[in-house]
């Protein structure tokens, strides 16, 4: 026998175990609908209908979805390269300030389809700007990068209500938003796309940008797994010992992986800015940073388990929203509940039913040892 | 009372996928040593924390004296008599050999009374087994022989009847393991069964009664130690004639490739590891580096290829100066043709999660003939690290297989192809064959001879003794960081074990 640890074939590590963990994750959501006093198959019913039921509503899930895609590849690039980047909600969050720039300038200028590379270079370079310096503290000063991200995604939050209201903030109007871009600022939906299946977009924001985060998301995998530098930073990632002894700087791979991940969450501004509101408005991001964190872990930090689960959590969102309007007992506070739920059984005990799965496994070829052998030699 | 001390009837283990103990059967005699032999991963482990309960099997029955016990956890072993001392010692490093003794085993809450008792019980088992050691030292403080002492102490105050040791003599040097092994015999004459685990057959022969080898999960023989030979044993270990004497013909050493000059190297705490350490390596000889691990060599090793920065002295490879204080980069040594073959595989060589090809380019990775641009053309590097598989026999022959599923010997190939086929004029070798299977152990032996033949300058560190005696042109000995000999390769085993130790007609005038 030549392999000394027990391997579990792709599609069940990559397939049965994630579907099994989120089976869970549901049922246990049931349980907490049933303590409510609601039934679980209706709150199930409106989840799924509510996310898909109409084209508006799918379209409506995608909308969430595409900003999930952002924020879910800017954690999973740091996390290949070990950095457990909890600044995506900072990061995207200035990340607007490019944007909203960028239209303020050129929206009557421009169309849209000059505007949208200079918005989207703008929202790439703040983003980046604002993971630049966690990366730079923590590669050349050795404070941790999840304190310095964390501390980040406050002062970007501060920076932000000042810009609002003070320099952003047309004169006159009395809320913290800056004025609604014209034609140039604005993203034309995706209502083709809809069409081709014979869905109606009607009044969901889902936009061009879910397009930009497909392209985002191969970008990344090229990244990762086919340059010199994806080598070096999954190097790093694995193990920085080995990392050292091939010569690979661990300050260049930490400011430059951090630059790219604060470049990936800024482009999320794109969706809700440029794509829904025709406005940066205060607290766009919406937590959808840390809703990122739970899409890479779900997504096992592959951009094609990225997409997926940024369609869940896109479909959580959607549909939790419907539930809360047709269930009055179930709460907005509840959909958050089913969320975490999702976010601890896919994410934080991912490898709960690993070891039972793997023993069903060994099982299941012990009873065919004559073919493995026969494989072996 | 049976004359029979532990007896394992039918002892099967699975983890996952992988059987690590097939139907075990195992008798060991009462007041005897009992060595139990076999490579990496041949199931000794396993066998063993079946029977000290920290894994339970899947089926089969053990038997002491005669009687059949259930061992469910480590206390249940400690109540049937079996004592074990771990390879790492499972020692609190901030308390004394007393409390050492004692954790885990007090009577009360209250420990007055408990360290009273134990203090007696101390003298009386220094005294019956002749096993000195100071009760009130810190742990911390005392030599490594002497922890391990304290290891069959705590054993022998949990009335252990049978010792399990793990490869006891991996640490020690020479004449700590002599040390050790008259313990040993003093403990079988009071009665005590000891079970032996190791990988060296030279112990096996020295001390014990009979032997049992293992391979592959399975029992595959057991001797009267008398009626076999080394050769024997090795054979029944890896199913098939191994050849343990290195061939080699003498060096023809050529320019020097690689000049250390007073080399010092602290670790984080400032702590002197490498203590001004001066040495020459020429082209087409190998130079062992023998010591007790800890000694420096590893420090010595990372401060020459550029992983750690030294604290001060001179390093030059092929007549150009290596900044070793400053700014020595692997990549650029690498370039400059160094090739290093790390100690540990595991974290610094390989990365276990990638898959064979990409550690067959790991250092290696920028080169142009890997990609173009920024971007790795993988292709061309499966098809590089297949070739390597064949030319360096690795098995599985599956360059997308993770590196973690290769064997301990097959993962060193992998690290050496990717060093030696570059065609280095300096090789620096750690421990190459710490962990691989004796079949392994041949063929990379066999291709450092040929590197050294082929002029390339070897410069080799290892724990094992007699695998610095069988490849090195001229050994050097380090103790607490220095240099403290040099010996040709005919140098005496008992010589370079004193050396080893520290103990040297100058050192002595010195103290």
């Amino acid at each position: 026998m030549s392999t000394p640890y027990a391997k579990l074939p792709g599609w069940v590590d990559y397939g049965l175990i994630p579907l099994i963990n989120l089976l869970v994750a549901f049922l246990v959501a049931g349980l907490v609908v049933l303590l409510v006093g609601e039934n679980p198959l209706n709150a199930a019913y409106y989840m799924v209908t509510g996310a898909f039921g109409r084209g508006e509503y799918l379209g409506f899930t995608l909308y969430y979805a595409t900003t999930f895609i952002f924020t879910g590849l800017s954690v999973a690039v740091a996390f290949h390269a070990g950095l457990f980047n909890i600044g995506s909600e900072g990061q995207a969050y200035i990340g607007g300030i490019g944007v909203a720039l960028a239209c303020l300038w050129l929206d009557r200028i421009l169309p849209w389809y000059f505007v949208l590379p200079i918005a989207a270079l703008g929202a790439a370079f703040f983003g980046a700007l604002w993971a630049f310096l966690p990366g730079w503290l923590q590669a050349k000063r050795g404070s941790h990068i999840v304190i310095t991200t964390i501390m980040f995604n406050f002062i970007a939050a501060s920076l932000m209500v000042y810009l609002l209201t003070k320099v952003l903030k047309p004169m006159g109007s009395m809320s913290p938003q800056t004025r609604t871009f014209e034609a140039g600022g604005r993203l034309p939906k995706l209502d083709w796309l809809m069409s081709l299946f014979g869905l109606n977009i009607g009044n969901a924001p889902f936009n061009i940008s879910f397009l930009l985060a497909l392209l985002a998301a191969f970008a990344c995998w090229v990244l990762i797994w086919r340059t010199r530098f994806g080598f070096e930073m999954r190097t790093m990632g694995h193990s920085p010992s080995a990392a050292r002894y091939a010569g690979i700087s661990e300050t260049r791979i930490t400011i430059v992986v951090m630059m790219i991940s604060g470049a990936l969450a800024g482009l999320m501004a794109l969706n809700p800015i440029m794509g829904e509101q025709a406005r940066m408005q205060l607290d766009f991001v919406q937590g959808a940073g840390f809703v990122g964190i739970a899409v890479a872990l779900m997504g096992r930090s592959h951009p094609a388990g990225i997409i997926p689960a940024a369609i869940l959590f896109g479909m959580l969102y959607q549909g939790g929203a419907e539930i809360a309007f047709e269930m009055p007992a179930i709460s907005r506070d509840m959909i958050v509940i089913i969320q975490g739920l999702v976010i601890l059984f896919a994410g934080a005990l991912e490898n709960m039913f690993r070891p039972a799965i793997g023993r069903l496994f060994a099982g299941l070829a012990s009873r065919a040892p004559a073919a493995s052998q026969a494989k072996g030699a | 009372m049976s004359d029979i001390a532990i007896e394992l009837k039918g002892i099967d283990k699975r983890f996952g996928l992988v059987h690590a103990n097939k139907a075990i059967d195992l008798k060991v005699r009462k007041g005897t040593i009992h060595g139990i032999i076999g490579e990496n991963g041949a199931g000794k482990s396993t066998l063993m924390s079946i029977l000290y309960g920290f894994y339970q099997a899947d089926s089969g029955e053990i038997l002491i004296d005669g009687q059949p016990v259930t061992i469910k956890d480590p206390n249940a072993a400690i109540a049937a008599g079996i004592g074990m001392v771990h390879q790492h010692f499972m020692l609190v490093d901030n308390f004394t050999v007393l409390e050492n003794v004692m954790l885990g085993a007090e009577d009360s809450q209250i420990l007055n009374a408990s360290i009273a008792k134990a203090r007696v019980e101390l003298k009386r088992l220094e005294r019956e087994y002749a096993l000195e050691v100071n009760p009130d030292a810190l742990i911390e403080e005392l030599p490594v022989g002497l922890q391990q002492r304290v290891e069959i102490l705590k054993a022998l105050y949990r009335k252990a009847d049978i010792l399990i040791l793990d490869e006891p003599t991996g640490v020690l040097t020479p004449p700590e393991a002599d040390h050790l092994f008259r313990i040993l015999a003093q403990l079988k004459a009071q009665g005590k069964t000891i079970i032996l685990i190791t990988h060296k057959l030279r112990e096996i022969m020295a001390i014990t009664d009979e032997v049992s080898v293992m391979r592959r999960g399975e029992m595959v023989a057991t001797r009267q130690t008398k009626a076999t030979s080394v050769e024997e044993l090795a054979e029944l270990m890896v199913g098939r004639r191994v050849l343990l004497r290195v061939d080699k013909g003498p060096a023809s050493p050529g320019a020097v490739k690689l000049k250390v000059e007073n080399l010092t190297v602290r670790d984080g705490r400032g702590v002197t590891m490498v203590d001004n350490v001066s040495f020459e390596l020429k082209a087409g000889e190998i130079v062992g580096i023998a010591g007790v691990a800890g000694n420096g060599q590893s420090e010595l090793l990372e401060a020459i290829s550029g992983i750690r920065r030294a604290a001060g002295g001179r390093v030059m490879l092929n007549g150009t100066a290596v900044d070793v204080t400053g700014k020595a980069d692997p990549a650029d040594l690498r370039q400059r043709g160094l090739a290093h073959v790390p100690e540990d595989r595991h974290h610094v060589g390989l990365v276990l999660k990638f898959e064979e090809a990409e550690n067959a380019i790991l250092g290696y990775h920028r080169e142009p003939r890997y990609g173009r641009g920024p971007f790795l053309d993988i292709p061309a590097i499966r098809r590089e690290a297949e070739e390597k598989i064949g030319r360096y026999d690795i098995r599985p022959p599956n360059p997308r297989l993770k590196t973690a599923n290769f064997s301990g010997g097959n993962q060193q190939k992998i690290v050496l192809a990717r060093e030696m086929e570059r065609g280095p004029d300096v090789l620096i070798i750690g421990q190459p064959t710490r962990g691989v299977d004796v079949g392994a152990i041949e063929f990379i032996h066999k291709r450092i001879i040929e590197m050294r033949d082929q002029g390339v300058a070897v410069l080799l560190v290892s724990v094992e003794l007699d695998e610095i005696r069988a490849l090195s042109d001229r050994i050097l000995v380090m103790f607490a960081g220095r240099v403290v000999g040099e010996r040709g390769a005919d140098a005496a085993e008992g010589e370079l074990g004193l050396l080893m130790a520290g103990i040297d007609g100058k050192m002595e005038a010195a103290q």
